[in-house]
């Protein structure tokens, strides 16, 4: 479902709009490395076809049908660039032409449809191939599961720029619990839909399944009736993107959300916070350990203006957050390469 | 695409709004929705006074009122969710007709209605104004990425022939016998999305050969350089500029 004009105040429609926009230039470039000059061409033509197979009819029950929204089925069949790209230009085309979602709720649909989904499809599908055994079937499995939490992580997604900048004071609880809800039935379909048309692509052309590259055997020759791994002719183009890179950009970016675009946030008590005032049982809410902090409530104290400090608050919250995360991650990568690495096995592409 | 590169919303015509740059009237569009959006709900006579100045455009468009209202209705999904709010908002309430509203929720809904009717009735009238290819040209002409732009104009392109392979396909399908019913013919269904996605890749390999042999070589050729006077400029900034006043009164009124 598009979210139309109004629906989302203008800052965070902005914010989104930015968000949006960055992802489809990281998509642009990640595109063409994989398909070079045949972007345009290609990833037209899979835009036509996600746009055409949203408009076929899967009957539930008793006159129910449903349609297929295509961030996973993309992701999986295309790459995760591609899948981006296309879908964007779907909802870009959807909003120009055919008034579907409004102009200023584009950033916030392209964000929502097309970069959470793809990407988390991508990242739980690409986790799975990993640790399931190679095989086909494990494809379809994985996409299966992919779609599953595709679905619902849009709903959540949803929720979560609704509560920033929604405007109305629905309280974000049952929003929350009413999207999720209704998105995890409808992932359930998306994701039996997704998993058998990978399935039938994969039985026909596994070559074209982006996500099923790994798959295939390498190839031997038969050279003086011995069997010999033929040479590599071109490493299947994974997404060679330094680390590096993709973590300052993703701390710049959640450097200036917090710093700055958190001030536009709206400063009226949240919604669970609101239902708790309406219901009266904050009062007996006691305050939490960390309460006395000094950040407490998103804000530094001794710092008069409310917007520096909840600024302030905000990037110093981003560098916490990012610190304790790495140290986890670098833990278990830790943990990791010391129980793989006495029986490595060279992966074949 | 026997039916001519024309989309479903456009309305041929030759009025001073058809004949407008496209890239102009997309400006001119874009910035009327973004005031629309930053207009105070509580000034409800400003939303009169957008929706006036709407009309005025259909008028000028010669856009007949029908059309507009009939192509509105693509908002109806969003209508049934406005209507929901006032009952799950919370706040203060007031009784209407026997029914304990929220009056945050009622300004939400009303919010939400007014601005996305005005949404959708100003991206419908520069549909039905503007001929595809020359959309695709102004977003080009707003500096767009070129490649995004080719990328949606081989969607915009192949879109009908991938439509009327799915439509054949469907025919196939039913003069064997097939009728979709409940969740068992998912499979057979699936197996034509995956048929279709193969065969519209193996036609993007195709158009992409077809492309190289005739000189591509990574950006399309520019033939009409779609450019505005400032005349044109003016003209179509009048909806956006107008807008702004109003807007400006709502904010201090």
């Amino acid at each position: 479902m598009h979210v139309p004009d109004g629906f989302i105040n203008a800052p965070v429609s902005l914010a989104t709009g930015v968000v949006a926009a960055g992802a489809v230039a990281v998509s642009l470039r990640g595109a063409r490395r994989e398909l070079d000059e045949r972007t345009a061409p290609l990833a037209g033509l899979v835009a036509a076809f996600i746009f055409a197979v949203q408009m076929l009819n899967f009957p539930v029950a008793a006159g129910t049908s449903g349609h297929l929204l295509g961030g996973a089925l993309a992701a999986i069949l295309v790459g995760p660039y591609t899948g981006v790209l296309c879908v964007s230009v779907v909802l870009l085309m959807q909003g120009i032409l055919f008034a579907d979602g409004g102009l200023t709720a584009l950033g916030v649909n392209i964000t929502i449809m097309a970069v959470v989904t793809t990407v988390v499809a991508y990242a739980v599908f690409r986790g799975l191939v990993k640790l399931l055994p190679k095989k086909r079937r494990s494809i379809t499995v994985s996409a299966f599961i992919a779609a599953v939490f595709s679905v619902p992580a849009a709903a959540a997604a949803f929720t979560f720029v609704y509560a920033i900048g929604g405007t109305t004071d629905v309280p974000i609880g049952q929003v929350l619990t009413a999207m999720v809800g209704v998105h995890v039935l409808i992932g359930i379909g998306e994701a039996a839909i997704t998993a058998l048309t990978v399935g039938a692509v994969i039985a026909v052309r596994p070559d074209l399944v982006y996500g099923a590259r790994g798959l295939t055997a390498p190839l031997k020759l038969r050279v003086n009736g011995e069997l010999v791994d033929a040479p590599a002719a071109e490493p299947a183009p994974v997404a060679a993107r330094s680390p590096r890179k993709v973590l300052l950009a993703g701390l710049a970016a959640s450097l200036v959300l917090a710093g700055f675009v958190s001030f536009y946030a709206s400063a009226s008590p949240d919604g669970l916070e609101k239902v708790a005032a309406d219901k009266g049982f904050d009062s007996k809410v006691e305050d939490h350990a960390a309460a006395d902090s000094p950040l407490a409530d998103y804000g530094i104290e001794g710092i008069m203006s409310s917007r520096l400090s909840g600024g302030l608050a905000g990037v110093i919250g981003v560098g916490v957050t990012l610190v304790a995360g790495t140290g986890v991650f670098w833990a278990v990568r830790k943990r990791r390469t010391t129980e793989t690495s006495p029986s490595s096995v060279p992966e074949n592409v | 695409m026997g039916a001519g590169h024309a989309h479903k919303l456009y309305r041929h015509g030759h009025s001073p709004v058809h004949a407008l740059p496209p890239h102009t009237k997309l400006a001119a569009v874009f910035a009327f929705v973004i005031v629309v959006v930053s207009t105070p709900r509580e000034a409800m006579w400003a939303f009169a006074l957008y929706a006036l100045l709407l009309a005025s455009v259909a008028y000028a468009a010669r856009v007949p009122p029908g059309f507009l209202l009939k192509r509105l209705l693509i908002e109806v999904p969003f209508v049934a969710f406005a209507v929901l709010m006032p009952f799950v908002a919370q706040g203060e309430r007031v009784d209407v007709l026997g029914m304990s509203l929220s009056v945050n929720g009622l300004w939400g809904a009303w919010n939400v209605l007014a601005k996305g009717t005005l949404g959708v009735a100003a991206s419908v009238l520069l549909a039905s104004t503007t001929e595809l290819r020359e959309l695709l040209l102004g977003l080009q002409r707003l500096k767009l990425p070129p490649l995004l732009v080719q990328i949606a104009s081989f969607m915009i392109r192949y879109g009908d022939v991938i439509a009327d392979e799915m439509r054949r396909m469907k025919i196939a399908r039913e003069s064997r016998g097939f009728e979709a019913r409940g969740v068992r013919s998912w499979g057979v269904l699936a197996k034509s999305a995956g048929a279709l996605f193969i065969r519209s890749y193996e036609r993007g390999e195709r158009v992409h050969l077809a492309m190289v042999s005739r000189g591509y070589a990574g950006s399309m050729p520019v033939i009409d350089e779609v450019t505005a006077s400032r005349a044109q400029w003016s003209y179509a900034l009048a909806l956006p500029v107008a807008a702004l006043v109003v807007c400006v009164l709502g904010w201090t009124l």
